[in-house]
């Protein structure tokens, strides 16, 4: 009894030297730098794994390392260079313009309701009043007398951040609109609430819900490209200096043809023709 | 060899020590990080802008969480009321009626319910109650009701195991001398076995209203989320620890302090809660 007790105090004080010496040697195990490492925006970050894969099979020898953290935290980690490059979905603000921004392409917003809504085109003041809490009902909106379920991103969101500077001009979000935290779950809420009324990524679009025009336009690639779809952003790769020989790599990767491909494939649009 | 038993003996002794203590080092690392980084931006707008404050804007400089505490204690006092009930009937049942057979299948189906993970309620939430309430009473379904419903189903293990023990406690003679004054088992329970419990049971109450301020997962799930104190039981709110969780990971600056701050808080009222449950319990002891 006492043996085995023994034995397992000396496990895990072994378990816990081995833990603390793995976290202190962590970083210096890396130093052949044949590996980039990417945080940021959850918007950017499924299409970066995306352009990740396909790098790797053709650079076997470099390990692309994608997380996610938000763009706050993206654009954090590339000035702590605790990555090599930094995902953003919002424009960069203030002291933080020192890094170089790449811009990869382009996303659209698109303003989603269920597909049980008859309402087909809203303008961009109906939005303003909606989020503002001024109209409240869809009655206004020339539907049923029913409350609207409106949803909102959460502070510090790109995603919103994006569309406060876009649509809501001055004007704040009201308190009363719900809100989620990321585009996954304002779709969910979207798709399964008939009256709701959300906006997400145009590349998270698929047939649980429907895009409605803004202004009559309707959000599509096309439409973004001849900047008739006035609620887009762009998605950004940051670096801080000299980004490292893969880096370099991976970022002339995604604006080749190849890698501008994989994000129009994905429902992004690209940033030459 | 008797002495290198003894120093043997020594070395264990100090080294379980060493990791008992561990944990009450985590709790002071913990109290420490948030403190250190949540107390400045008290100094900063002003513990009343935060604590009274109305508006929750951290990007553009409004820290108020006074919405998130009411709402904090609103879904708790909901699940109190929905599940407290519920749990009390459970734990009478099983302490006073159920044979033995009864007990050995429902006390461990209790503790199972326990180890649910909140996320798994969360989702039940999200899928059944707020599309029905959706459907019944009307509004968005993320609601105050859909968060007391939810939550007042994850309490039920914490105030039934608690509730339990404590009526157990009860001596056997109290029940045996209200039993030959030709009181009914009924009678009993109601007028001999709970008020001597009384205080137990209160202190469960109290845990299982801490276990629901602190609820994160199931809540951001259900709540909605909207920071506005609700006036009806069908609009959504936002508690302290579903406003941590769901902005932690875009938070930068001021913002994060002030999600620190939102720890503070709660970390203020959970211990409150924690040292009038111990208060409770201890008066059952010397009473």
């Amino acid at each position: 009894m006492r043996t085995f007790l023994i034995r397992c105090i000396a496990l895990s004080a072994l378990v816990i030297f081995c833990t603390t010496c793995g976290f202190l040697s962590g970083p210096s195990a890396d130093g052949g730098k044949r590996s980039v490492s990417l945080a940021g925006s959850t918007s950017v970050m499924p299409f970066s794994e995306k352009l990740a894969e396909r790098f790797m099979l053709d650079h076997p020898e470099i390990g692309v390392d994608v997380q996610g953290g938000g763009s706050s935290a993206g654009i954090q980690a590339c000035l702590n260079k605790t990555v090599d490059i930094g995902m953003s979905s919002r424009e960069l603000k203030g002291d933080e313009k020192v890094l170089t921004e790449t811009t990869i392409c382009y996303d659209g917003i698109s303003i989603v309701v269920s597909p049980k809504n008859p309402i087909r085109n809203i303008t961009a003041k109906q939005i303003r009043g909606i989020y503002s809490g001024r109209i409240r009902n869809w009655k206004e909106l020339g539907w049923i007398d029913r409350e609207i379920d409106a949803v909102t991103r959460e502070e510090g969101s790109g995603t919103r951040a994006a569309f406060e500077e876009l649509l809501m001009k001055n004007e704040n979000i009201s308190d009363r609109i719900m809100v989620q935290d990321s585009n996954g779950s304002v779709k969910e809420i979207v798709a399964t609430d008939p009256y709701g009324i959300g906006y997400i990524s145009l590349g998270m679009l698929d047939q649980r819900v429907r895009a409605l025009s803004v202004d009559g336009t309707v959000p599509l690639v096309e439409n973004i490209k001849k900047k008739t779809y006035h609620v887009v952003r762009p998605f950004l790769y940051l670096t801080l200096g000299e980004p490292s020989r893969p880096a370099r790599m991976f970022i002339e990767f995604i604006l080749s043809r190849d890698g501008q491909a994989i994000l129009r494939k994905e429902g992004l649009v690209p940033i030459h023709g | 060899m008797a002495n290198g038993r003894i120093n043997k003996e020594v070395a264990i002794k100090w080294l379980l020590t060493l990791f008992a203590l561990s944990s009450l080092l985590f709790l002071f690392l913990i109290f420490a990080f948030i403190l250190l980084e949540g107390l400045p931006l008290f100094f900063k707008v002003g513990t009343s802008n935060i604590i009274a404050g109305f508006r929750w804007a951290p990007t553009k400089g409004f820290f108020g969480i006074f919405p998130m505490i009411v709402s904090s204690f609103m879904v708790t006092l909901g699940a109190l009321v929905l599940g407290a009930p519920l749990a009390l009937a459970c734990a009478t049942y099983l302490s006073e009626y159920a044979g033995r057979r009864t007990k050995t299948i429902l006390k461990p189906s209790l503790e199972l319910l326990a180890g649910i993970p909140s996320v798994v309620y969360g989702f039940l939430g999200v899928i059944y109650i707020v599309p029905l309430i959706r459907e019944c009473f009307g509004g968005p379904g993320f609601s105050l009701l859909a968060t007391s419903v939810v939550l007042g189903i994850m309490i039920l293990p914490t105030i039934t195991s608690i509730s339990f023990d404590s009526l157990m406690t009860v001596p056997a003679a109290y029940r045996e001398g209200s039993l030959a004054m030709g009181a009914t088992q009924w009678q009993t329970v109601y007028r001999v076995v709970l008020p001597a419990a009384r205080s137990g049971i209160l202190a469960s109450f109290i845990l299982g209203m801490g276990r629901a301020i602190g609820e994160t997962m199931a809540v951001i799930m259900v709540a909605g989320n909207a920071l506005k104190i609700p006036l009806s039981p069908l609009e959504p709110l936002r508690t302290l620890t579903s406003n941590i969780a769901l902005e932690l990971a875009y938070a930068t600056g001021d913002h994060r302090s002030a999600l620190f701050s939102t720890g503070i808080v709660l970390l203020v009222i959970i211990m409150i809660l924690n040292l009038i449950a111990n208060f409770w319990v201890k008066r059952k002891v010397a009473g």
